[in-house]
């Protein structure tokens, strides 16, 4: 246990220590965002072995409504995080109810099925501006800390982050948590031992829903604005792609997915020019215009060889070490 | 165990952030944000890079004795990275210059960006007009056309020359619908009137049904209030079936890429309205040729007004032998355009920049003598007239 | 003249015929899905793009090789499907025991890599390819009038649909196929090279897919982006038909083509999403699908 929690104060301080390191505190913070987004998913898949195809439903009804609330109810910012949440969490106790009903593949189209309809609501609606977005939403105050700095944000969003983090893992960890792992393994069995498993399949997504909307709400404060990218379908693909190379069923593995794609979005015409730098190719520096092929080749590779996502193929190779030692 | 996952985390989250060049005193920092890989990758993307890196190239790499350096970025059509990118550049980078390319969602989040970093925005490729009314800054320039210069341009010239009752069909975007808005207001001043619209949804590839309605109505003009892959299809059906016999195509939003793409038989007579074309001018086609052979392709006017800004903006360096933006963006205003991309070119306190647009007509396949001949300048519009009149801006920087 | 909610009956039909259109496209191109997810289980994601590719060979049989339509119609799906048995071979068979989420994957990662690669070399604008000489002109049905090439694309749908129905459900390949993949190790032990047959199952799914791209080659914009417009619709009628039931995706793809032909005339912007309120009622009415059996 004590080893356990010295891992996580360690991984956490030295995320608490990046921006001294130089590293730029929004691209940090957004990877907290999508981190978290990601985790909350890994909350259903990889512990309830439930694969919702509309996650970023969520994040879009979170994100509108925290954007919202503070630029037009002029809300502060917990409040605004909390509206946020809430709404997510009320979007996807209604999809819940609807999707729990079947399981499998079936499950996952009803999922994308309401996330598309959602879709077409913020498309339509006049208050989310459409393509052009929610735009300006302010950095209201958040307990009396003044966000316009950037770094106080980097701060708060952070402790947001840890708390969700904690929140999951002691969900993980607790009889609840158990009860999950035991309707993915065999949901059968489970409902043979007593337990009402349509009932926890239901908290389990109101609250995957809930977290990722907290992730929305959160980006939105980080970022002043709210799109619909948010909400469209490619964003669900995306974090299934963060989770999948991340590591499913893994804690930490969600988190380092996320840095890798986010990465990959933002930096990789970067990534390019030094390449090109380094090996003298010219073609790398091409390589900016190529982020959905790249992305293509890292799911090609992921599920052919590194099925357990990075975090989850690095524990097993630590685990055949062991006898050794 | 725990202790070697947090150490791989933890590297790797620190490995993202080491990469960070030092804040710039001595260079010139001009950063381009565009789509290169969805949607409106070949109107501007790669080829708008290639445009701003010639203008560089021929003011010798130097403003105001300055290094001038490049930096460009994918925005895959998201807000998201544009701001995030634009955000990093001007606070690592030590950004001057930051230029948006198309989509009109992230051009809004980076002005605002622009706006709150104080550095010049010039945006080449948005068509909202919101960015010199609702959402003007001191920071922002809009170059080359928003919805209201195309209204104006298609829609008078079109009334003018017979077409009186006009059928939308509208993408259910919020561009597409200030399309049709803004050429709505100019055909109903001109005389004209609309029987009739329908919004189809974004990326829809199939019109039919769209443009049997359209049919249905009887009017003599069909007004495509959209664009890209939407324009391309719907003028194929159009075509096919028989529409373009009873009623006359009116593109509203069209780049050279599109017509290239559809071939001069299906959208010959078509007039649309352009702010440049490459065979416009002598100046115009030498420019171009050079163009050409790096990118294969002819410019489209987003491209020219990639290199046109950028030029303007270098220049304004060099007279102000400054890079602070406010002194910079002061000259932009004060000094007038006159080069192959615009005559009487203007930015006025509102950050719009005026100049004369054209409205064009597609070439017949026997007209066009090389590959690229698609169009022929059927009048010229000035600029007064093209764009919102400083009067009626909704800009709060503009003395009324 | 009769009206229905203030639409004429003469226009009314119309739009009822183009819907039949394009549910005979709908109905081409999920076939071959429905094929691949039921003979294979594997959720084929690659399929847009493979549509994509057979559009794009179409246009370049006869710009490179000067081959015309008809020629590319029978020489895309080949030139694809052997393609299929490449990625079959080298990627997917390594996936067959695992979970559907992995196939899936997979074959999104084709379809990120093939559209990247397209776009790379020929933009996103399109490539121009008119309607072949046969079949140009329109003819006047009365209460519409209807290209020709439009007639001819509902003929080849449906007769191509019917065909493929016809093989898998009555010959006796087909009946080795359905065993085959109800229980391989059995099948085998009869002597019938199992593996083999999944792999030309693949490879003809995938071709399937290259024709409904050769008949929309003429009429849609050719570009790297025309597979993703259609895949998500595409998955939904087959979903909703029943996967990995034939005539439950014909007869859900011509459906769809009509439900939203009447949605495009009475809530346009709604046109694309209605497949997914048609989705969500369905699945949960009748779980496995309209002709679907729950596995």
């Amino acid at each position: 246990m004590n080893k356990k929690l010295i891992g996580y104060v360690a991984l956490f301080g030295a995320i608490a220590l990046l921006p001294a390191l130089g590293a730029y505190p929004i691209f940090v913070m957004k990877v907290l965002c999508y981190a978290l987004f990601a985790c909350a998913f890994n909350l259903l898949i990889g512990f309830t072995g439930l694969l919702s195809f509309g996650h970023a439903a969520f994040l879009g009804t979170a994100a509108y409504s925290a954007g919202h609330a503070m630029k037009v109810w002029g809300l502060s910012a917990p409040l605004g995080l909390a509206v946020g949440t809430g709404a997510a969490a009320v979007v996807g106790l209604v999809f819940g109810l609807l999707a729990i009903r079947r399981s499998g593949i079936y499950f996952s189209m009803i999922t994308l099925a309401l996330a598309q309809m959602l879709y077409f609501f913020f498309l339509q609606a006049p208050f989310t501006g459409g393509e052009d977005g929610l735009q300006s939403v302010p950095r209201a105050p958040f307990l009396g800390l003044d966000l316009t700095s950037d770094l106080t944000l980097y701060y708060v969003v952070l402790g947001v982050f840890i708390a969700a983090f904690w929140l999951i893992y002691r969900t993980v960890h607790s009889p609840f948590g158990q009860v999950l792992t035991s309707i993915r393994e065999n949901e059968a069995r489970a409902t043979s031992l007593g337990y009402d498993t349509a009932r926890f399949k239901l908290l389990a997504f109101v609250l995957s829903a809930a977290l990722a909307g907290l992730a929305g709400a959160t980006k939105t404060l980080v970022l002043g604005f709210a799109t619909l990218t948010d909400a469209i379908w490619t964003t669900s693909g995306l974090v299934i792609l963060m989770t999948l190379v991340g590591g499913m069923g893994t804690l930490v593995g969600p988190m380092v997915g996320a840095l890798v794609i986010i990465a990959l979005e933002n930096k990789i015409g970067d990534l390019g020019s030094l390449l090109a730098n380094l090996t003298g190719i010219g073609w790398f520096n091409g390589l900016g215009e190529s982020v959905s092929l790249v992305t293509g080749l890292i799911f090609i590779v992921c599920v052919l060889a590194f099925r357990r996502g990075l975090v989850g193929e690095a524990m097993a190779l630590w685990e055949k070490r062991r006898p050794a030692r | 165990m725990k202790a070697f996952r947090t150490t791989l985390a933890a590297a790797a989250l620190a490995a993202c952030g080491l990469a960070q060049a030092q804040i710039s005193g001595d260079v010139i920092k001009i950063g381009i944000i565009t789509d290169m890989s969805g949607l409106y990758a070949d109107i501007d993307g790669q080829g708008g890079v290639e445009a701003v890196k010639m203008a560089i190239a021929d003011l010798k790499g130097m403003a105001a004795g300055k290094k001038v350096e490049l930096l460009f970025a994918d925005h895959q059509n998201k807000a998201d990275v544009a701001a995030s990118k634009a955000r990093e550049w001007m606070d690592t980078q030590g950004l001057d210059l930051l230029i948006g390319g198309t989509n009109s969602g992230a051009n809004l989040a980076m002005a605002k960006i622009a706006a709150e970093k104080k550095r010049a925005f010039i945006s080449i490729g948005a068509a909202s007009s919101r960015l010199t009314n609702e959402d003007c800054s001191p920071y922002t320039v809009h170059y080359a056309y928003d919805t209201v210069a195309l209204a104006n341009g298609t829609g008078n010239a079109v009334v003018k020359s017979g077409g009186k009752n006009w059928y939308f069909l509208t993408a259910d975007y919020a561009f597409g619908a200030s399309l049709q808005a803004d050429t709505t207001a100019v055909v109903q001043k001109a005389g004209g009137k609309v029987v009739g619209s329908v919004k189809h949804p974004l990326s829809a590839s199939d019109f039919s049904s769209f443009l049997l309605q359209a049919q249905g109505s009887g009017a003599q003009i069909l007004g495509l209030a959209n664009a890209g892959g939407d324009t391309i299809n719907a003028i194929k059906a159009a075509n096919e079936f028989g529409i373009t016999k009873t009623m006359k195509l009116a593109g509203l939003l069209m780049f050279i890429n599109d017509i290239h793409s559809l071939g001069l038989q299906a959208t010959q007579g078509m007039y649309l309205t352009d702010g440049w074309y490459w065979n416009q001018s002598a100046d115009s086609r030498a420019w171009s040729r050079r163009f050409f052979e790096k990118v294969k392709r002819m410019p489209s006017m987003l491209q020219a007004a990639d290199y046109s800004a950028v030029t303007h903006y270098l220049k304004a360096v060099d007279a102000t032998k400054s890079d602070d933006s406010d002194k910079v963006v002061a000259q932009m205003k004060a000094t007038k355009i006159n080069d192959f991309f615009a005559k009487n070119g203007e930015i006025g306190p509102d950050g719009r920049m005026r100049y004369d647009m054209y409205l064009m007509q597609v070439k017949s396949p026997k007209e066009s003598s090389e590959p690229w001949d698609y169009y022929k300048v059927v009048q010229t519009i000035p600029a007064g007239e093209a764009y919102t009149k400083l009067a009626d801006s909704k800009c709060s920087l503009v003395k009324k | 003249m009769t009206e229905f909610f203030g639409i004429p009956l003469p226009a009314l039909l119309g739009q009822l015929l183009l819907g039949l259109v394009n549910g005979s496209f709908y109905a081409m191109l999920s076939l071959g899905l429905a094929v691949i997810f039921g003979m294979l289980n594997i959720i084929n994601f690659a399929h847009g793009a493979l549509y994509m590719m057979g559009a794009f060979f179409a246009w370049m049989g006869l710009e490179y090789l000067g081959l015309n339509y008809w020629l590319m119609l029978g020489l895309a799906p080949l030139a694809v499907g052997l393609i299929g048995i490449v990625i079959e071979r080298t990627m997917l068979q390594w996936l067959y025991k695992l979970d559907h989420l992995y196939g899936l994957l997979l074959t999104f990662g084709i379809t990120l890599v093939v559209e990247g690669v397209f776009r790379s070399f020929y933009g996103v604008s399109g490539q121009p390819y008119s309607v072949p000489e046969a079949l140009t002109g329109a003819t006047n049905l009365g209460f519409m009038i209807l290209p020709n090439y439009r007639a001819w694309v509902v003929v080849a749908s449906i007769t191509v649909c019917l065909a493929v129905w016809a093989l898998i459900e009555k010959t006796s390949l087909g009946a080795k196929l359905r065993a085959g993949t109800e229980n391989p190790k059995l099948v085998q032990a009869f002597g019938i090279n199992v593996p083999a047959m999944v792999t030309l199952t693949y490879a003809g799914g995938v071709a399937l897919a290259a024709f409904a791209g050769v008949l929309a080659a003429p009429i849609l914009q050719i570009s790297s982006l025309m597979g993703s417009n259609l895949i998500i619709v595409v998955f939904a009628v087959v979903v909703i038909g029943g996967m990995g039931s034939i005539l439950g995706s014909i007869v859900t793809g011509l459906g769809l083509g009509l439900i939203e032909g009447l949605t495009k005339v009475f809530y346009p912007e709604a046109s694309n999403t209605v497949v997914f309120v048609v989705m969500a009622i369905v699945l949960l009415v009748r779980p496995a699908g309209l002709f679907g059996k729950e596995k």
